[in-house]
């Protein structure tokens, strides 16, 4: 570490600007991957169609109408409608705001909380980062779905159904893979020369880490990112399976669904439409993250 | 030094503050200092290490098994537990019995401390008890309104009498009455699941990763898509519509035969199956670039010989490592898939008593779970350094 002297490394950071074209390479990669396009475009589609649809066509996922029970998908009610006769494609697109909001807000809270954490603890190793790492291990220990019902529990029985706290819960098991994630990286990165340099030029730790560590993560923040939003709605939709979830969402529809299977009577469309548009999302999200992951990093590419 | 100690005693004390806010000060005070203990394991002088391990292991193998062995049966036990670990374990496996220990107390108290903090408690329900039958129930069980002095009864009454205590709502039985018939089942149901996915996972992976880019590796990765993008009770309830309801070949829930338990293991253990697939694809197909498969195909051994002496073992290893997560993960779906067919399992148990409000229940189950996932994390891990010696300082 103190072998470098200021000279040489100012010059080993010389050839600087190449952010924007690593940036551009990745990006110029993944216009390549078809399958990583497709579930973009899927994903913008889906997501216009649960957010705007509802709003241009007035749907109602609550009006109820006794007369209208069970009835399969019809020029009416281009999904059908529900055991009390609330038309289906409006439950199925609200539910969608739902299961996508909370993917992507606890995502976010994971994120925010990994990055930091994982940050810190690689950034300064030794002993901080043993005793971070030791609080990860013991989380790791418990099964997270404990955790997430144990917390679910924690909100009064008006709150339950509220989309808060379940985010909230399963915000704060993802962020762990996050953090082992982000320190493995920056424990890579803090001994390199450009960091040297920005410490002899007198920066704090604090600038260091946000200007210096945090870009050269984002790559695989994002890609980490992308794939945690399913984790999350599959989460959220075992809540939902299992009645801890929110009010309405995908999961909680599919759940009604897989309730109402019988060999009598079949209403095929309560559990196909959930199913499928869920299945599509995820679909979607998934082959998005492989393809940001092998755009970002091209060296693990098969 | 001083300087980064100051700094964690103050992070302490902030923490202390910020959760008296919530579960009062003595609470706090306890959680962070048992958060700490369990952290500072990682500090104590290896010969400590060496002699303390094996005398804890020992004494809680005694305590769990003294009402099942009777007490000379589990002395017995608790006795060749701490020889074998003074003689024969090494310090990294040492180091970690050291921190397992800890974290299963420092799991009851955090459960504890949530669940008395859920609102509603097992003796509020239906029928309006009043406050002095309330009072009296909660000696009787063993249920006081202070977290703190329900972690100590709980605590002496494992160690003490090796039981999980009454259930405070299934009434006049015992939890371990409770979890005994379902053990086995979440067991069964657990380890079949985890085979399914390795067996089917390698199988389509390792085909997958030696040829890349034909249509069998495809096919396999598409399959693993959607064994990864659909929630188990989604494909739970498509193979009961199929099985069952049209083909009729299983029945559609229970528990009993082998034909129960095929859907239910199927279901748990096909998302895992895909993200096996993935990872033994890529070790596939990045040991087949190596030298040392040239040098193995260049003394003229055959493509099977090739692919299962040396090949193998690269496949395998990232598979290993992922078998611990795995198993947790199927440890949650677990929840999931034995309520979707009625398997009268652990995870059930546990669902039930988060709902009722039965900390005992719920106490039990988080015991047996966290310590059925550490312990078979510590195995995986074993088990990865002897496939690859290269890896021991990570252990």
């Amino acid at each position: 570490m103190s072998d470098a002297t200021p000279k040489a490394t100012a010059r080993a950071v010389l050839p600087a600007p190449v952010g924007r074209s690593v940036g551009s390479a990745a990006w110029r990669r993944l216009k390549k991957n078809r399958l990583a396009m497709l579930g973009g475009v899927v994903l913008v589609l889906i997501t216009l169609a649960c957010f705007v649809t509802p709003l241009l066509l007035g749907l109602d996922p609550t009006s109820t109408n006794p007369a209208e029970r069970h009835l399969p998908p019809s020029a009416a009610h281009w999904l059908g409608t529900d055991a009390l006769g609330r038309d289906y494609a409006a439950r199925v697109l609200i539910g969608g705001q739902t299961s996508l909001l909370v993917g992507i807000s606890a995502t976010f809270a994971s994120v925010l909380v990994g990055v930091m954490f994982g940050a810190i603890s690689g950034y300064f190793g030794g002993r901080t980062d043993e005793v971070m790492m030791r609080f990860v291990d013991f989380f790791y220990g418990i099964p997270y779905m404990f955790l997430v019902i144990l917390i679910m529990l924690m909100f009064s029985e008006t709150a339950r159904g509220d989309p808060l706290p379940v985010f909230l819960a399963l915000g704060l098991v993802q962020w762990l893979t996050m953090a082992r994630v982000i320190r493995g990286q920056v424990l890579a990165l803090r001994h390199r020369e450009f960091v040297l340099a920005a410490r002899v030029l007198g920066a704090s730790h604090l600038r260091i880490v946000t200007y210096h560590i945090l870009p050269n993560v984002l790559g695989v923040v994002l890609v980490y990112a992308t794939l945690t939003v399913p984790t999350v709605i599959i989460l959220e939709s075992f809540l939902s399976f299992l009645g801890l979830g929110v009010k309405l969402s995908w999961g909680q529809l599919v759940a009604e669904g897989v309730g109402v299977v019988n060999p009598v009577e079949s209403y095929w469309w309560l559990l196909f439409w959930p199913s499928v548009l869920l299945a599509l999302t995820l679909f979607s999200l998934n082959f998005l993250g492989d393809g940001l992951r092998d755009a970002l990093d091209p060296k693990t590419r098969h | 030094m001083a300087l980064r100690s100051l700094g964690l005693i103050a992070v302490a004390a902030l923490l202390v503050l910020v959760l008296a806010r919530s579960i009062g000060l003595v609470e706090a005070i306890a959680l962070v200092g048992g958060a700490g203990a369990t952290a500072g394991t990682a500090w104590l002088p290896i010969r400590v290490v060496r002699v303390l391990a094996p005398i804890l292991l020992g004494a809680l193998l005694f305590g769990l098994t003294r009402a099942t062995l009777t007490v000379p049966g589990a002395a017995c036990l608790g006795a060749l537990a701490v020889a074998v670990g003074i003689a024969k374990a090494s310090p990294p496996v040492l180091r970690r019995i050291m921190f397992i220990i800890p974290s299963l107390g420092l799991l009851i108290f955090v459960t504890t401390l949530l669940m008395y903090h859920a609102p509603g408690n097992p003796f509020a329900g239906e029928r309006i008890a009043t406050p002095q039958v309330e009072a009296a129930l909660r000696v009787q069980y063993g249920v006081p309104e202070s977290a703190l002095d329900f972690f100590q009864i709980y605590i002496r009454r494992l160690l003490l009498e090796g039981s999980f205590g009454p259930s405070l709502k299934v009434q006049g039985r015992m939890v371990g009455e409770l979890l005994e018939p379902a053990f086995p089942v979440s067991i069964a149901l657990g380890l079949l699941a985890l085979v399914i996915a390795c067996v089917l996972g390698l199988a389509l992976g390792i085909r997958a990763g030696l040829r890349p880019n034909s249509v069998s590796d495809y096919a396999s990765m598409a399959l693993a898509m959607v064994g990864l993008s659909l929630p188990n009770f989604v494909i739970g309830a498509a193979l009961i519509i199929v099985f069952a309801l049209y083909l009729g070949w299983l029945p559609v829930a229970g528990w009993g035969g082998y034909q129960h338990i095929l859907m239910p293991a199927f279901t748990l253990g096909l998302p895992y199956a895909a993200y096996i697939a993935r990872l033994a694809r890529s070790g596939t197909i990045e040991t087949m670039q190596q030298d040392f498969i040239r040098t193995a195909r260049a003394k003229g051994l055959s493509e099977t010989a090739v692919v299962l002496r040396h090949a193998l073992k690269g496949a395998i290893l990232p598979v290993v490592s992922f078998l611990g997560p795995a198993a947790a993960g199927i440890m949650t779906g677990s929840f999931v898939v034995e309520t979707l067919f009625s398997v009268p399992g652990m995870g059930q148990w546990f669902v039930k008593g988060a709902i009722n409000r039965d900390y005992s229940v719920v106490l039990g189950t988080a015991i047996i779970y966290s310590a059925l996932v550490t312990t078979f994390n510590l195995v995986v891990d074993l088990a990865y350094v002897w496939l690859e010696p290269r890896a021991r300082s990570e252990l």
